[in-house]
């Protein structure tokens, strides 16, 4: 296998001096061709500003990326990008087809070619036959296998993912997981997908990265071992993907990811413990709830430095959560 | 079609209504001739070459108000739009420029070009170019990131996400300030007719019927017609906004 992404020393700021933000501090991770690797991290803690600087979208103000050995700057032909708002990603006033067959028209493809093209890529997506249609007259799953196979009909080396499938219902997510993993096997990309949903980066992922708090720092970098072929059911039941999950969980629970991220050790669990009280999160019990944020009530009410009582489950927490994210 | 026929209950309506005025003496005949009257010199003054000469006079001058309206409204709006310094630095003046109607100008233009054609056009060009002006450079502001984010991220460079993206993003709201021109345009160029006295045109006919022994009738016959070729100018323009934008009268419809 060889490396495909290389990430290495990736900063950026938004701003200047006094009031800039820093929101990617020295992140370095390569990604091996024809892996699929899942990026988590709790909300705004800089995930779409990294994929927006691997993409090019942006100049990162710090650090490379490469994509095959070849430095980024600016998007580069064989990147192809899915965002999480279908319906603005979308162009309206074009058909299915003309969207999908949209990267083509600035290479070198006959017509023809391009027409069959989509049609290919259109059906290895489940959308034969809709090519006619404008994107608003699907539904939202489908708008969003539009996308996917927009992104794939210029056969990209890497496919980034930005929460592809956060504005879809649950059923229609479980369907797109499986497509995404599927394309993946069957045209051999490598895919770098961002979500903030832990259960959904380990069924996804060949490869999970934890990320921290703003500034995005890598806290772990998981292999998932779970076998090829995956299941809604049955491997979200497996023990494998139980303890997986309850590993992410545990780590986006720690005190390294709620504080800003220096440390990188990716042994949680020991060092939560101690720092349990001045940090306000819970450590021990989280990682059963996986979900996160359930069952801590009494808990946080004890260990949290709360001001005032603390009236329902969790509410200590997920309010100290939702401070740290937006300072 | 229904909306159409429904229109024109209303309009019909808005006849009778003024003919049943006149008639029970509401309003005075010698003020307002009751709507059959009109009516019959109307479908008269159709058969006169003289007076359809002048509504020819007044439909071309508009047409060619309008097209030059579009075309410095729009590339200047397109300009404007995605150059925000320029935008800035203009906004006093055109804030300055915009609320001066354009009958003001008249004794200007008079002086300056005199009362043929070209200044009636020249009135309703200034006119009729800020509706244009402002909606495409309000269309480029309203542009979603996403949606210039995923041109970029499928390799189209700046220019061609400029055409093949932004445009016809903003063709729509480029449309409405279009349909709304035409409407500022038509009453520029009667208005002008009227004022500057201009040699030929429906505001001139207007005039002369005014001024020749009250002539009220061919007042407001022509007055009529100005109304109904206002009325058939917008529908024809909503009808062709609807077929040509359907997808941004569903994306609204989705989005609320």
């Amino acid at each position: 296998m060889s490396t495909m992404l290389e990430v290495s020393g990736l900063t950026h700021q938004y701003g200047r001096g006094e009031r800039a933000h820093v929101a990617v501090r020295d992140l370095t991770f390569t990604v091996e061709s024809g892996q699929l690797a899942c990026i988590v991290g709790p909300s705004g803690c800089g995930k779409s500003t990294l994929l927006r600087c691997i993409s090019g979208l942006i100049p990162a103000t710090g650090g490379s990326v490469r994509l095959h050995g070849d430095e980024v700057s600016g998007v580069p032909d064989d990147l192809a990008v899915v965002f999480q708002d279908y319906s603005r990603s979308l162009f309206p006033w074009l058909t299915v087809a003309k969207n999908v067959e949209f990267p083509l028209r600035w290479q070198k493809v006959s017509k023809a070619d391009r027409k069959r093209r989509a049609e290919e890529v259109l059906e290895s997506v489940g959308l034969s036959g809709v090519g006619k249609k404008y994107p608003w007259q699907l539904s939202g799953g489908m708008q969003q296998r539009v996308s996917i196979a927009r992104a794939l009909v210029s056969r990209p080396a890497l496919l980034l993912m930005d929460e592809p499938f956060a504005s879809v219902d649950a059923q229609t997510r479980g369907e797109l997981e499986d497509l995404t993993r599927r394309v993946q096997r069957d045209l051999g990309s490598t895919i770098l997908l961002v979500t903030h949903d832990i259960d959904e980066s380990v069924y996804l992922a060949d490869r999970v990265l934890v990320l921290s708090k703003s500034p995005a720092a890598i806290v772990a970098d998981l292999d998932i071992d779970l076998p090829d072929d995956r299941d809604q059911i049955t491997t979200r039941e497996s023990e494998q993907f139980v303890s997986l999950r309850g590993e992410v969980a545990r780590l986006l629970q720690s005190p390294q990811v709620q504080r800003t991220g220096e440390a990188d050790t990716t042994d949680a669990a020991s060092e939560s413990e101690s720092e349990a009280s001045d940090a306000g999160a819970t450590a021990d019990e989280a990682g059963d709830a996986a979900g996160a944020r359930a069952d801590t009530g009494p808990h946080a009410a004890t260990e949290a430095d709360s001001d005032g009582p603390t009236g329902t489950d969790g509410t200590a927490e997920a309010s100290d959560e939702t401070a740290t994210a937006r300072s | 079609m229904r909306t159409f026929a429904k229109g024109l209950t209303g309009l019909l309506g808005f006849f009778l209504l003024w003919e049943i005025a006149v008639q029970a003496g509401v309003l005075p005949d010698y003020w307002v001739p009751p709507a059959s009257e009109v009516a019959t010199t109307f479908v008269t003054l159709l058969g006169q070459q003289e007076f359809l000469l002048a509504v020819i006079a007044t439909l071309l001058a508009w047409l060619i108000s309008l097209g030059v309206a579009i075309a410095v409204g729009v590339p200047a709006g397109l300009l404007l739009g995605s150059v925000p310094a320029l935008q800035s630095a203009s906004r006093a003046l055109i804030e300055f420029l915009r609320p001066i109607p354009a009958v003001a100008l008249v004794p200007l233009v008079m002086v300056t070009i005199g009362s043929g054609p070209d200044a009636k056009i020249t009135l309703a060009v200034y006119a009729a170019v800020w509706p244009i002006l402002f909606n495409t450079i309000y269309a480029f502001g309203e542009i979603d990131p996403v949606l210039l984010d995923s041109a970029r991220a499928s390799g189209a460079n700046r220019r061609q996400s400029l055409t093949w993206v932004a445009l016809p993003h903003a063709a729509p709201f480029i449309f409405t300030g279009v349909r709304v021109a035409a409407s500022i345009a038509l009453i520029a160029v009667i208005s002008v007719e009227y004022i500057a006295a201009s040699e030929i045109g429906l505001g001139r006919y207007i005039l002369e019927g005014g001024m020749n022994n009250g002539h009220l009738d061919q007042v407001m016959a022509g007055t009529v017609l100005a109304g109904l070729a206002g009325w058939a100018i917008n529908s024809a323009l909503v009808g062709s906004g609807r077929k040509l934008f359907r997808w941004a009268d569903t994306e609204e419809r989705a989005a609320r």
